[in-house]
């Protein structure tokens, strides 16, 4: 009565080829502990966006499910499809990131990547990430922080104080024309902002792949910006840059209320979308008159700033 | 009164004997071989610069001149020197200037003040690229005040602008004082170097880094050369 049947034998045998398998499938999961992994345990962080408060250990297994296959384990944009993306994925080694409310070269704040998590980045293959609840966000953004000793050793900046808008007058459209020009948004942007700009084909990002600038009048109303698509986020934009491009900081050189007038000029830019400014100017035909300064300046711009062909 | 005057007889031998024994590094940085080719700059799509330059500038990550001299090249105390903590208090200027950079490697001093000016009619962005400090990327448009910066860490620091595709830099931070950047016939100078061991590095853009160790005994000028190996292209 005690001897093993034939089909138990093969019964316990195919489990333990299963147990096996799926022990072996278990540990293949797993990031493999070779390469460039710091010394030490593995580092906590939290996040802190309004009350919810993020932990990193938390996201461990969304992050590799989700966000590896082009960050990479080690969060070095290694990932296994980083080779076929462009432009690359963040590398989260350095803690330079592009959309911040933060100066450049200073951290962003933990509300500027949860942010950038949900956004996406438009004309990237990263995809816009609401599948996610608050917290499972809110604890990617402290795994992000993992990765960089950055995070102990700085503190973000200070955000950007954006001012009230001003309303979107013809005015404040041509003087940010005018700014447009001065500032030679044109060299990479190109005169009409379609990217075509004389330096646009020679830029390359920090890691020294090519980049292109952003085309403003691609698209219509589903047209997106990088790191957001309301007025306020294109003013963020150019003021703290977009690090790791060649997209520079204007914080320094713009005053606010000018900043203002070019953002209405910038979605001038964009023909085929709606938008209060491109009202404005279609009531005005589509020309933006010359610019009249009520309190000029005496210094004139001289005369190889302008574009090639003038605006547009 | 009489311990006073003995103090400070004591202490003026004290800073007699360390200015006496001031020893002084110089010499030469030269190159064997070929050095690649620089090629002439292109500015036509910038006028404004364009018409600084009778005859067309070359780009500059090798510059020699007569004898087979190396200029550009950073020669510092790497290691002995006393004073590494000593931030000196002036600024170093980096200037841009038909659409170059003057000069073309900096050297300072880790925090540093470091003034970068745009004597251009036309905008800059300056885009330096560290590895272990941070990278910002600032615009400067024509008439703006000289942006004010330093660095924190030891690091070489490739810089440059993205409107201007010909213009490349480099920062040279450091951490002691002792430094020169090698410059017309490829020579440098280290004074006023107490006796004491020093590791002298010599760092180019492309070539790389050589070092010498010496020992500075007293009151003494010590003679150290660099040679650096061209390479093919």
């Amino acid at each position: 009565m005690n001897s093993l049947k034939p089909l138990d034998v093969l019964h316990g045998i195919l489990s333990l080829i299963l147990a096996t398998g799926f022990a072996t499938s278990a540990v293949a999961q797993d990031a493999p502990e070779v390469g460039p992994r710091p010394p030490g345990p593995p580092k906590v962080r939290e996040s802190h966006i309004g009350n919810i408060t993020g932990h990193s250990q938390a996201a461990k297994s969304d992050f590799r499910r989700y966000c590896a296959g082009c960050h990479g384990d080690l969060g070095d944009a290694n990932g296994e499809n980083a080779v076929w993306l462009d432009p690359k994925p963040r590398d989260f080694t350095i803690a330079a990131f592009k959309c911040r409310s933060t100066p450049t070269g200073t951290l962003p704040t933990d509300e500027d990547l949860y942010n950038s998590i949900a956004r996406g980045f438009a004309n990237s293959n990263m995809p816009i990430w609401n599948t996610f609840t608050k917290q499972q966000r809110a604890d990617l953004v402290a795994y992000i922080k993992t990765f960089s000793a950055r995070w102990e050793t700085e503190k973000p900046g200070d955000s950007l104080k954006i001012p009230a808008e001003p309303p979107v007058t013809l005015d404040s459209i041509a003087h940010g024309k005018v700014l447009f020009t001065k500032l030679e948004c044109w060299k990479c942007h190109g005169p009409q902002g379609k990217g075509d700009g004389p330096s646009a084909g020679t830029l390359t990002d920090s890691k020294d792949n090519p980049i292109r600038p952003y085309n403003f009048a691609a698209g219509k109303d589903d047209s997106r910006f990088k790191c957001g698509n309301t007025n306020q986020d294109i003013y963020k934009i150019f003021m703290t840059g977009v690090d790791g491009t060649p997209m520079p900081s204007f914080a320094d050189v713009i005053q606010p209320n000018d900043a203002w007038d070019l953002v209405h000029f910038l979605r001038t830019l964009q023909v085929n979308r709606h938008s209060k400014e491109n009202e404005i100017l279609s009531a005005a035909h589509g020309v933006i008159p010359p610019y009249v300064d009520k309190n000029p300046a005496p210094a004139a711009a001289p005369a190889d700033n302008k574009p090639p062909g003038g605006g547009q | 009164m009489r311990q006073y005057k003995v103090l400070l007889a004591l202490y003026t031998l004290l800073v007699c004997s360390s200015l006496m024994f001031a020893g002084t590094v110089s010499g030469k940085v030269t190159y064997t071989g070929t050095p690649a080719h620089q090629k002439p700059i292109d500015m036509s799509k910038e006028p404004s610069c364009a018409k600084q330059h009778a005859t067309p500038v070359t780009t500059e990550t090798i510059v020699t001149g007569a004898n087979n001299s190396l200029e550009n090249v950073v020669v510092y105390v790497s290691s002995g020197a006393p004073d590494d903590g000593q931030v000196p208090a002036q600024a170093v200027t980096f200037e841009q200037k038909g659409c170059q950079y003057l000069p073309h490697v900096l050297a300072m001093h880790v925090n540093q003040e470091l003034k970068i000016v745009n004597s251009d009619q036309t905008s800059h962005n300056i885009h330096p690229l560290p590895k272990s400090n941070r990278e910002w990327n600032k615009s400067q448009p024509p008439g703006t005040p000289p942006i004010s910066e330093k660095y924190d860490k030891a690091e070489f620091i490739p810089v440059k602008c993205n409107v201007h595709p010909w213009m490349h830099g480099q920062f040279a931070v450091l951490n002691t004082n002792h430094f020169d950047v090698s410059k017309d016939g490829g020579a440098f100078k280290l004074p006023n170097l107490p006796p004491g061991k020093y590791t002298i590095t010599a760092w180019h853009e492309d070539y790389g880094t050589q070092t010498a160790d010496i020992t500075i005994t007293g009151n003494e000028t010590k003679d150290v050369n660099f040679t650096f190996k061209a390479k093919a292209y």
